[in-house]
């Protein structure tokens, strides 16, 4: 996927450091590659990579992992819909984007 | 016993907890239908099959156990990849969605998976504790969580089911490769009339606004005019869409920028030129001109914007910060179209 990329710095995605226990479940979990254990270190290798899908935050069985805790998808219509009718109240639309 | 509609059921393979359909490892015609018609966008929601516990093969309490979810491309997906193979397929209930965006959802999720498990009796049918679920399901099942409420230890699978023999084969090892998403040209492909389908409804609202606002003139409406000036308007919409929801999801990564509303006007300017190099002298005044060149350009960034929610690597962050930006320009192209497109006859 490195022949994608979106825009950088945006990604909300953070580690606690001091509480991450190494064991690479988010190593493992990633998608797009952005961890890598190093010692007994998890770390952000590739940030820009993050699309936010939460796969490391929900498996860090430490709880040492945010990622943005929207779980909406990505489309411009959902986006659009909770700008106007305010968060919580949007639907996807339908099953028809995700 | 086997009715019609369950084409793809083998047979049964009786357990301690009951009997296990076991199901076809290749496809048949109604599958291809099935994935054309969902790859079309048409009533994909109730392609589906009922959750439970299936089987390919001949398994025993040793063999595998594979969890999807029930959307039937998904489970299509999976067992045809599962030739020769004797495994348990454990389908979660995620209302016919993916396992990517029904872990999203948090459909294909722990609670579903524990619940799953218990519903099937799975722990009387194995004698092992191990599932084997798609990388992509884990934004939803916590796999510690899973273990510490089921006693079933979670191993993370291939993303793509056509890995799944090499995985097994070779110890439960994915590689690096086996663990990354793709978005090759022909899996960009497919999206594309998905987002022709869902564009087809709000298109008919288009065809109806274009026509009342094309035929006002100084003699207030006519209809002869509505209809040709009609005609080029919509064709500008039509324009827009072929940039925005083709030909961006197709040149993806080779149109220049990061932002899909940028890369949906590059594409509105190219079809913009290819369009004046072939009709140029049917077009009118130039203020007729800008007010079409205005509606592809806000036509075809706004589809390619909306094109992000297919994308596997655009995150929500993102796509916010760039609505911020694109909305406006959008919003702003659209307005001098319509201006530009109702002040023309006065003119």
């Amino acid at each position: 996927m490195k022949n994608f990329r979106y825009m950088a710095g945006v990604a909300i995605l953070k580690l606690e450091a001091d509480k991450c226990i190494g064991c690479g479940a988010c190593e493992t979990v990633c998608p797009h590659r952005v961890w890598k254990v190093e010692g007994r270190q998890a770390v952000i290798v590739d940030y820009d990579g993050c699309m936010e899908c939460g796969a490391c935050a929900t498996n860090c069985p430490v709880a040492a992992i945010t990622v943005n805790p929207d779980d909406g998808c990505g489309c411009a219509a959902y986006i659009i819909q909770k700008w106007l009718k305010g968060e919580g109240s949007e639907a996807c639309c339908g099953s028809n984007c995700c | 016993m086997v009715a019609k509609n369950y084409y793809f059921v083998e047979g049964f393979v009786e357990t301690s907890a009951g009997r296990v359909t076991r199901v076809a490892t290749k496809l048949a015609w109604p599958d291809f239908f099935g994935k054309l018609r969902a790859r079309l966008g048409l009533r994909r929601d109730s392609y589906l099959v009922s959750p439970g516990l299936y089987c390919v093969g001949q398994p025993d309490h040793q063999s595998p156990v594979l969890v999807t979810a029930n959307y039937k491309l998904t489970f299509d997906a999976l067992r045809s990849q599962l030739g020769g193979l004797d495994a348990w397929i454990l389908v979660l209930d995620t209302f016919g969605v993916n396992v990517w965006c029904a872990a999203g959802k948090k459909n294909f999720s722990t609670r579903e998976l524990v619940r799953r498990i218990e519903l099937c009796g799975l722990s009387e049918i194995v004698s092992h504790r191990r599932l084997i679920l798609p990388q992509l399901g884990a934004p939803g099942v916590a796999a510690h969580q899973v273990k510490k409420e089921s006693g079933f230890e979670v191993k993370w699978g291939p993303i793509r089911a056509a890995d799944l023999k090499k995985y097994l084969a070779d110890g439960l090892q994915a590689t690096p490769v086996m663990r990354e998403v793709t978005f090759s040209l022909s899996e960009r492909m497919v999206l594309v009339p998905v987002e022709l389908t869902i564009l087809l409804k709000p298109s008919f609202y288009v065809l109806a606004l274009v026509l009342l606002l094309s035929g006002i003139g100084p003699d207030f409406f006519s209809v002869s005019r509505a209809w040709g000036r009609g005609s080029a308007a919509f064709g500008a919409y039509g324009l827009g869409v072929l940039a925005g929801a083709g030909l961006v999801p197709l040149l993806l990564p080779w149109i220049p920028g990061r932002q899909f509303f940028l890369k949906g006007i590059e594409m509105g300017v190219l079809v913009v030129t290819g369009a004046f190099l072939l009709w140029g002298k049917m077009i009118g005044s130039g203020l007729e001109s800008l007010a079409l060149i205005s509606f592809v350009i806000a036509v075809s960034s706004y589809t390619a914007m909306n094109f992000t929610g297919a994308t596997p690597f655009t995150s929500l962050s993102g796509v916010e910060k760039e609505m911020r930006q694109g909305l406006p320009v959008q919003i702003a192209a659209l307005v001098v179209a319509i201006v530009g497109w109702l002040a023309s006859p006065f003119f």
